[in-house]
């Protein structure tokens, strides 16, 4: 009874922080200040602006875990359009948020056995070398032409989501070749149907293959892969939504950890501004790992693809408005 | 309730044990890095009431600014070098920062003899490989382009 209350008041406030930070009214304040960059603050009050920055990315970390995605996806668009911070600093940050509130969740889940580990191996090596590679190429491309490529990018997994027919427990017949010789498969009890799910996962080379792609790209942009990670896990090679959640949380412990060190070492860190963004996210995330255990399945679903289709539309915009081409009125 | 068949493998808990240990030094020890610099504990090199001033700016601009400003070394304070300013409360973070981007380097490494004693020589070469490709991120070798 007290676990159910507590239950429906965590959800409650996860959903009004959703509506927050999904609201008309946040996506018009951000734009206003994308258009207007906000002056430098006078030299007495320099700590405000990280005061604001450890709340609202308290508030990301509990939402990322939730969402199955890196906070950086969300840290990058919001901070850059409402923050003073250069958006070079703004990609590093938006790597160590993604990476640090990965690792605030990562053990939880892997210890509740919703974050597989063997699942994560194959798809961790092929992503954090492209990441590499995509962190390399990304920090040498025009910023607008990176923006402009992971709205479109996003904005397309959105609406292989909207159209996919089954996702929180796909239907695999069959484990593949590759996935029973690597012994990918596993046990997990769901207590909404309070059912034990045994789990197996199919298309394991063509998902594989596509890691090439989500870790180049996840090192480009320089915002996590999560976005990427749940889709591909869930829809193309058969994991359970709850297991391709946690499991793309942990995964970009891996994945961004080889990104983040590219930009680390490039210069891309200031402690002010990092250090209240690492410890907000892996507070917030402390919180959503908690929250996950009880979380429905299509709950976590609905708030990935509005998370996700914000981030898109904000990362669209802003490569667009770059361009000369002014979007902020259609939303 | 969950039975045994639940439970995740050896190596999976043995990976989140350290995993979650260096998670929690990484975020105590920033605490307490960023306490000493914000405190004025350890002076930074770049003055707090002036790093409003830098946030702002392009990373080569502000690598110049503060080379300029503060540092006065021959090349731009990037890679490793912050180590040699590890005597100011600002770079003093990157200690911990560094602990919290390395920590996976340690988990794939204690749970590699783990695996091939076992026999699951796949998992282990990939965990071998995971280690070599994140060192190598991590030494600064790779040269990076833009900017």
């Amino acid at each position: 009874m007290q676990g159910n209350i507590k239950e429906k008041a965590g959800m409650l406030f996860v959903s009004c922080m959703c509506a927050i930070m999904l609201s008309p009214a946040w996506a018009l304040a951000t734009e206003a200040t994308a258009m207007n960059p906000v002056p430098v603050v006078g030299e007495a009050d320099w700590w405000k602006w990280p005061v604001i920055l450890l709340f609202v990315t308290f508030v990301m970390g509990i939402i990322a875990v939730l969402g199955g995605v890196g906070g950086g996806v969300l840290f990058v668009p919001i901070i850059s359009g409402f923050f003073p911070f250069h958006l070079d600093f703004v990609r590093g940050a938006g790597l160590l948020v993604a990476l640090c509130g990965a690792l605030a969740a990562g053990p939880g889940l892997l210890k509740a056995n919703l974050a597989s580990l063997r699942l994560a191996m194959p798809v961790a090596l092929i992503a954090s070398a492209m990441a590499i590679v995509g962190a390399m190429v990304g920090l040498a491309l025009p910023t607008h032409i990176v923006q402009l490529s992971l709205g479109g990018a996003i904005l397309g997994i959105v609406a292989i989501m909207l159209t996919a027919k089954k996702s929180v427990v796909p239907d695999v017949p069959h484990a593949d070749a590759l996935s029973s010789a690597l012994r990918i498969t596993g046990i997990y009890y769901e207590p909404t149907s309070k059912e034990e799910i045994n789990w197996k996962i199919h298309r394991t080379i063509p998902g594989l293959l596509t890691f090439i792609l989500i870790g180049f790209m996840a090192g480009m942009f320089g915002l996590g892969a999560g976005w990427a990670n749940v889709p591909v896990l869930n829809l193309m090679m058969g994991a359970p939504l709850k297991i391709s959640v946690a499991t793309s949380k942990f995964l970009l412990s891996i994945t961004d950890t080889s990104a983040a060190w590219i930009y680390l070492n490039k210069g891309c860190v200031i402690p002010m501004m990092v250090v209240p963004s690492l410890i907000g996210i892996m507070l917030g995330s402390f919180v959503g790992v908690r929250l996950l255990k009880v979380a429905k399945p299509t709950f976590i679903r609905w708030m990935v693809i509005a998370i996700l289709l914000f981030s898109g539309l904000k990362a669209v915009q802003k490569g667009l408005s770059t361009m000369g081409i002014n979007l902020s009125n259609l939303f | 309730m969950a039975n045994h068949n639940t439970q995740a493998t050896e190596e999976q808990l043995q990976y989140a044990a350290i995993l979650e240990k260096g998670m929690y030094a990484g975020l105590a020890l920033m605490v307490i890095t960023f306490a000493l610099y914000v405190l004025g504990i350890m002076p930074p090199i770049v003055p707090l009431n002036e790093i409003s001033t830098y946030w702002s700016m392009p990373v080569h601009d502000y690598l110049v600014a503060i080379n300029t400003n503060f540092v006065h070394w021959e090349h731009l304070p990037t890679g490793w070098s912050w180590v040699k300013l590890i005597g100011y409360g600002d770079f003093l973070n990157f200690l911990p920062v560094t602990i919290l981007s390395g920590v996976t380097i340690l988990c794939y490494m204690v749970i590699t003899p783990g695996l091939f004693a076992r026999g699951d020589k796949a998992m282990a070469i990939m965990a071998m490989v995971e280690v070599f490709i994140l060192t190598l991120a991590a030494s600064g070798l790779l040269a990076v382009g833009g900017h």
